[in-house]
């Protein structure tokens, strides 16, 4: 284990700093040996090392073995090599060329609209749908990583009853015998239990089954529904509404403890939004300036100009305080946090000069009366139809989740349940552990499960459904904003799953029928069940039969009103929701609403937290658990505390400085009779007395990725709390666990890397990046003459301004360029294979640091240290300035990787990739190659992209056009942070933003002159709070 | 002391070291030719396929034009095996009942693909492309031989990197006018060096040698 930090001497050390200081990690500035060891060496020393248990004789036994046979492999023949041609090549699919097809992925409430490129039938990566309102052409994390879970060797693959195989007619058998017991009954002993449902045909379907069986109850459950916003929104209007944000045409944003900027089904377009207002180009005077509340941190916090590290309870005395004085009468107490005297007056304002352009959001794990506080202050500064509008909800049956489901769970105890069909998720493992879920389960009478894993509660059930993964699937869902996708499959079912539609359908009077089939029924005015008289279903907006929009005009367009298509031009209208992914004219229209100023004065002030206050957040890889079993999620260094493979128990500096806690250490959290065991993580930023948990580890029955990583933090959770924990214990166990950490490796030594200003700073020097520069630039040059490119020459831009370390890219990257998982002990070692990391720096004070963050992709040197010392050429560079790896050339040497002083080649110490579980075969991009054992690996500007479009050029007689080749984490950004182009085009997006005055290289003194620059950060601070430095050359980093 | 070796030792040692290097010399050059043997490279070697399938037959006595089965050798960078529905295009009429010809049939009937073994093999670290390869006027039969004559289809060339880069270096010695692409037995009307030049300059090809051209 590491050497304990003594945190008050760290403190010291960073006032003592002269200038801006930025670092990585609380070792870093301590300068452990650790990190040391990490920023002089080109690996780790455990990476490069043989520490499997084989003696040194054993191993120059299988060296010699392994030579020789080497030799002789060179005289083998290739194994002949199956070539399969189709029986009847259908329509449009040119074989060796890949299809991109419109869908959406449905997630937590929402959809997100993707486009998915499909080789021969096989669906390999996932981009977004720019045509699609809350996409943008921009997916994240999830959606990236949601192709891996379709191939997930540990999906369910068959249909069981109490563990034994059985046809999808016996289980629609056995769900019309529960269905004939019910009649009498009219349903009363039927409830079904799904996760959020933004379906308008599941929804249509499930109200049909409702219909017929008026006893029986429907209730959703998700572990971070936005069950406080929709409660928010009932306490100050009286009916549940969905918020709808214009981030752009703000001016000053107030976040309470929300995440808007990643989290929810509108993190994208919020983000592309609020980068809209960061960049630095065109009007520099409207330049959002974003204020943050918050106790865990955020990569939304990390975007603020000015961020107030809060224990969580606290917060509602904040808001209260703000709306006081912002004009909300109803705010009852205005005492605001100590913490908070010296901010308020500025924020309020900073808040009432911006009328009509401010905005105020309210984070989902906030209670009801801050979203409610949120709503009446944004109505009294008059940004109500300005930047913020308010819509009917996405999901079509809101309720209130966690009082759904407790109702649920009463009745399973009492026996009255005695079918209960589970649609997807998981809760056995997501319900509050004091609703004792699973011991209630075991009442009812009969029990299904649909899902995609044989996961805990399928393990609870009778029946088990595999479902049909949503790439497998038709169905609809709705984004944030009300705009329907129809979801079209990419694959057929791999182990022939069934989508919620057909399970449900099993449940209706005419009896199973596919999917397709009940979607162009419903979408066309026919309704789910065909028995029934035709009615138009309430709550479509589907356009009038005018002739289709263009995609692009109707973005935004308000919904007409609903009539149902004429039979003709339905079939029209169908192929082009699917052709574009998304149904014109389907957003919500605002709907107007008033702010019930007695309802919000009559709601109890939460109580103020004793001891520690515990904050449940889903985690930011694996969520609540759903991806657990997805390797990609598991190994991304999670943004904000790089941490892999686990979660554990973040606390702030100052509460570990208390009490006397490091990163490690394993603490018990104990409220009441509820505890559990976990790793605490000290995270800078972390507001004091607070303690953030994650939810989505510790599962059992996760498959072999998920299985025994991390610990289950449901336990501690409660129906009465389930998302802030008041009065918790904390106590060292003495025991203490390892964390696989990625903060310090590959880090970077030198001056400058991340360079930071004020807007007030750049209006009165706009050259003072260049100014940061304080080295001489070494005349040393790799180059023995200058190379030419007179085609193209590409180059990459990447806007640190705008980038809120999202990491969508890492896992866009992993998926486009084969980009193997090492594991946990891997990751410890400082193995681990991402071609393209984000960097994630601090500077200021440990308590409250400003963060940002540096996605490092190969810098493609011109100049380039790798190029001259490999023996063998293996990377060499390419005459349109790239630095080419060879893998087939590669002898593993990794002198490359050693000079590289951006530390940006991997090495694949092992066989990473995994050849032999067959379901991953057709994941892989057919592009790229992909890597075996003792080969540099390293990022390539996606060349193989550059390949296709170069051709495709050449074939049209024409150059390449700026913005035709888009590298995987460029078209995955939801910020535009990553431009790539054409350098030698000086019209070109790069060459453009390359001419900023903010453009700089990382490391320019040692003449490597990279391709990949950065711009630096501009922020826009309130001088009230921090005055402008007086001297020049702030961002010294000595 | 007396010798113990006696002068004929020194013959001796000489000739052995001769010898080693000779010997050394000989594995090395030995290596090297069996590298680039027919045997590694699998060139001018018959392939047994599910049917045997008669180039000569179907270009030279029937004269069907390349482009008929394999559809998308100028879109895409894999040219096309042709699906079971092309054969039958023609012998669901001609030869319809010939035995030769059941597994098409079969395939056809039950909905099967034909699994037919690749003759032209590259390392799958390669991406070769040959939308380009026709655009830029390289023929056929330059890589691929004089198919018209191949009653059994066979890999004409080594595949080896040493022979496609020997036209990237200098794709004037084997350019032909894009209007004789798919044409067998083609001489070029004036000498190649004449015309191979003045392609090269028309059709803008750049004969890139950069790595990633093909590995990625």
């Amino acid at each position: 284990m590491t050497q304990p930090i003594d945190i008050q001497s760290l403190r010291t050390r960073l006032e003592g700093s002269r200038g801006r200081e930025y670092w990585r990690s609380l070792e870093a500035v301590s300068e452990t040996p650790e990190f040391k060891e990490f920023l002089h060496r080109e690996f780790p020393q455990n990476a490069s090392e043989w520490l499997d248990p084989v003696g040194r004789r054993g191993f120059l036994k299988l060296m010699g073995a392994s030579l020789t046979l080497a030799g002789v492999s060179a005289c083998t023949r290739q194994p002949d090599e199956a070539i399969v041609p189709y029986v009847r090549q259908p329509e449009e699919l040119v074989p060796g060329k890949p299809l991109f097809y419109a869908t959406a992925m449905p997630f937590a409430g929402a959809g997100i609209g993707l486009l998915v490129e499909n080789h021969e039938g096989r669906p390999t990566k996932i981009e977004g749908n720019p045509d699609h309102p809350t996409s943008r052409g921009a997916t994240d994390l999830f959606a990236q990583a949601s192709i891996l879970d379709l191939y997930d060797p540990d999906r369910s693959q068959t249909i069981t009853h109490l563990g034994e195989i059985r046809t999808f007619e016996a289980f629609a058998g056995a769900l019309k015998e529960v269905l004939t017991g019910q009649q009498s009954s009219r349903g009363s002993g039927l409830r079904i239990l799904s996760e959020t449902v933004t379906s308008p045909t599941l929804n249509a379907q499930i109200d049909e089954l409702l219909g017929r069986f008026p006893q029986a109850k429907w209730v959703q459950w998700e572990p971070f529904s936005r069950h406080n916003a929709r409660e928010g929104s009932r306490l100050a209007f009286g009916e549940y509404v969905d918020a709808q944000y214009a981030i752009d045409k703000a001016d000053v944003v107030l976040s309470l403890d929300s995440d808007f900027l990643c989290a929810g089904g509108n993190g994208l377009s919020h983000a592309r939004a609020f980068a809209s207002r960061r960049r630095l180009e065109g009007d520099k005077a409207a330049f959002i300036r974003l204020y943050a509340v918050e106790s865990s941190p955020s990569n939304t916090g990390t975007k603020a100009d000015h961020r107030l590290p809060l224990r969580a309870s606290e917060i509602e005395a904040f808001a209260r305080a703000v709306a006081a004085q912002v004009g909300v009468t109803a705010a009852g107490e205005t005492a605001a946090p100590a913490a908070a005297q010296n901010w308020m007056a500025a924020l309020v304002k900073d808040l009432q000069a911006a009328r009509g352009r401010s905005l105020v959001i309210a984070g989902d794990s906030q209670p009801p009366v801050v979203h409610a506080l949120a709503h009446a202050m944004n109505e009294a500064l008059g940004n109500v139809g300005a930047t913020v509008s308010y819509t009917q909800t996405a999901e079509a049956r809101p309720i209130n989740q966690v009082e759904a489901l407790r109702e649920l769970v009463g009745e399973m105890n009492a026996g009255t349940v005695s079918f209960l069909l589970i649609l997807g998720g998981n809760p056995v493992y997501t319900a509050p552990a004091d609703l004792k879920f699973t011991e209630a389960l075991g009442k009812v009478g009969l029990r299904a499960h649909v899902g995609l894993h044989q996961d805990e509660t399928a393990a609870q059930c009778h029946w088990h459904v595999p479902q049909a993964h949503y790439l497998e699937s038709w169905s609809d869902v709705r984004a944030a904003d009300g705009t329907v996708s129809i979801i079209q499959p990419l694959i057929a079912p791999l182990y022939g799953g069934r989508s919620f539609h057909e399970v449900v359908a099993a449940l209706s009077e005419s009896g199973p029928r596919p999917a397709y089939d009940l979607l162009r029924a419903f979408w066309n005015g026919e309704g789910v069940a065909p028995r029934q008289p035709v009615t138009a279903p309430a709550g479509r907006g589907v356009a009038a039969p005018a002739p289709a929009p263009a995609p692009a005009a109707a973005r935004g367009a308000q919904p007409a009103a609903a009539a149902p298509p004429a039979a003709s031009t339905f079939d029209r209208d169908w192929r082009r929701w699917l052709h574009d992914g998304v149904m014109p004219n389907t957003a919500f229209a605002p709907r107007p609403v008033t702010v019930q100023a007695n309802a919000i004065a009559g709601a109890p002030a939460s109580p103020r937290g004793q001891g520690l206050d515990v904050v449940f957040l889903p985690d930011p890889s694996v969520y609540d658990g759903r991806f657990a079993n997805n390797a990609w999620l598991q190994e991304l260094p999670k943004s904000l505390t790089k941490l892999t493979w686990d979660n554990a128990a973040l606390v702030g500096p100052a509460t570990a400085a208390r009490l006397n806690l490091v990163s490690g250490d394993v603490v018990e959290l104990k409220q009441g009779n509820n505890s559990i065991r976990i790793p605490v993580w000290i995270n800078p930023g972390h507001a004091a007395d607070t303690v953030t948990v994650h939810l989505g580890y510790g599962r059992t029955r996760a498959g072999r990725v998920g299985n025994g990583t991390g610990v289950n933090v449901n336990p501690l959770r409660s129906t009465a709390a389930p998302h802030i924990l008041t009065g918790v214990e904390l106590t060292k166990t003495g025991d203490s666990y390892e964390l696989a950490c990625t903060q310090d490796h590959w880090s970077l030594e030198g001056r400058n890397i991340v360079r930071v200003g004020t807007r007030e700073q750049f209006e009165q020097d706009r050259d003072f990046v260049k100014k940061m520069e304080h080295l001489p630039l070494s005349k040393v040059t790799m180059l023995t003459q200058e190379f030419k490119y007179d085609g193209y020459a590409w180059g990459m831009a990447i806007d640190q301004n705008v980038c809120t370390g999202c990491n969508s890219c890492v896992v866009a990257c992993q998926a486009e360029n084969n980009v193997p998982v090492v594991g946990k002990s891997q990751v410890l070692n400082g193995r681990e294979m991402h071609w393209l990391r984000v960097d994630r720096y601090y500077t200021g004070e440990i308590d409250n640091p400003d963060t940002y963050h540096q996605p490092m992709p190969c810098q493609q040197c011109e100049s380039a240290p790798c190029e001259v010392v490999c023996p063998v050429s293996a990377t060499v560079h390419s005459d349109e300035g790239l630095n080419d790896m060879v893998y087939n050339r590669c002898v593993g040497t990794r002198y490359c990787s050693n000079n590289c002083p951006y530390k940006v080649r991997r090495f694949n110490f092992l066989l990473y990739s995994d050849w032999n579980t067959q379901s991953l075969w057709p994941l892989r991009n057919p592009d790229v190659t992909v890597r075996s054992r003792g080969v540099m690996e390293k990022c390539t500007y996606c060349v193989q992209r550059i390949n296709h479009a170069r051709v495709a050029a050449k074939l049209e007689d024409r150059r390449i056009q700026d913005g035709e080749v888009l590298t995987a984490c460029q078209s995955a950004c939801p910020t535009n942070a990553i431009v790539f182009g054409d350098i030698n085009d000086p019209n070109s997006r790069v060459s453009q933003l390359k001419k900023s005055p903010l453009n700089y290289p990382l490391l320019a003194e040692l003449n490597t002159r990279p391709r990949t620059t950065y711009l630096a950060v501009v922020r826009n601070p309130n001088t009230e709070l921090e005055p402008t430095p007086a001297a020049a050359g702030d961002g010294e980093g000595h | 002391m007396p010798q113990i070796f006696r002068r004929s030792a020194n013959t001796t040692s000489k000739l052995s070291l001769a010898g080693l290097l000779i010997l050394v010399g000989g594995l090395i050059f030995t290596a090297i030719v069996v590298a680039r043997s027919s045997y590694v490279t699998r060139a001018h070697e018959f392939v047994e396929q599910p049917v045997q399938f008669s180039h000569r037959h179907h270009v030279k006595d029937d004269g069907i034009d390349c482009r008929y089965c394999h559809t998308s050798v100028e879109t895409s960078p894999f040219a096309g095996i042709p699906p079971t529905k092309t054969c039958m295009n023609c012998h669901s009429q001609i030869w319809a009942q010939a035995p030769i010809l059941e597994p098409i049939r079969v395939s056809f009937r039950e909905d099967r693909p034909v699994r037919w073994i690749r003759v032209h093999d590259l390392p799958d670290f390669v991406y070769f492309n040959h939308s380009i390869h026709v655009k830029k006027g390289m023929g056929c039969e330059t890589c691929h031989g004089r198919i018209d004559e191949m009653p059994l289809t066979l890999q004409e060339n080594t595949l080896q990197m040493e022979w496609c880069v020997n036209c990237h270096r200098n794709p004037e010695n084997y350019v032909r006018p894009r209007s004789e692409i798919y044409t067998m037995g083609y001489k070029p009307p004036v000498p190649q060096s004449v015309i191979g030049a003045q392609l090269v300059k028309e059709y803008g090809i750049r004969g890139n040698t950069s790595c990633s051209t093909c590995h990625r």
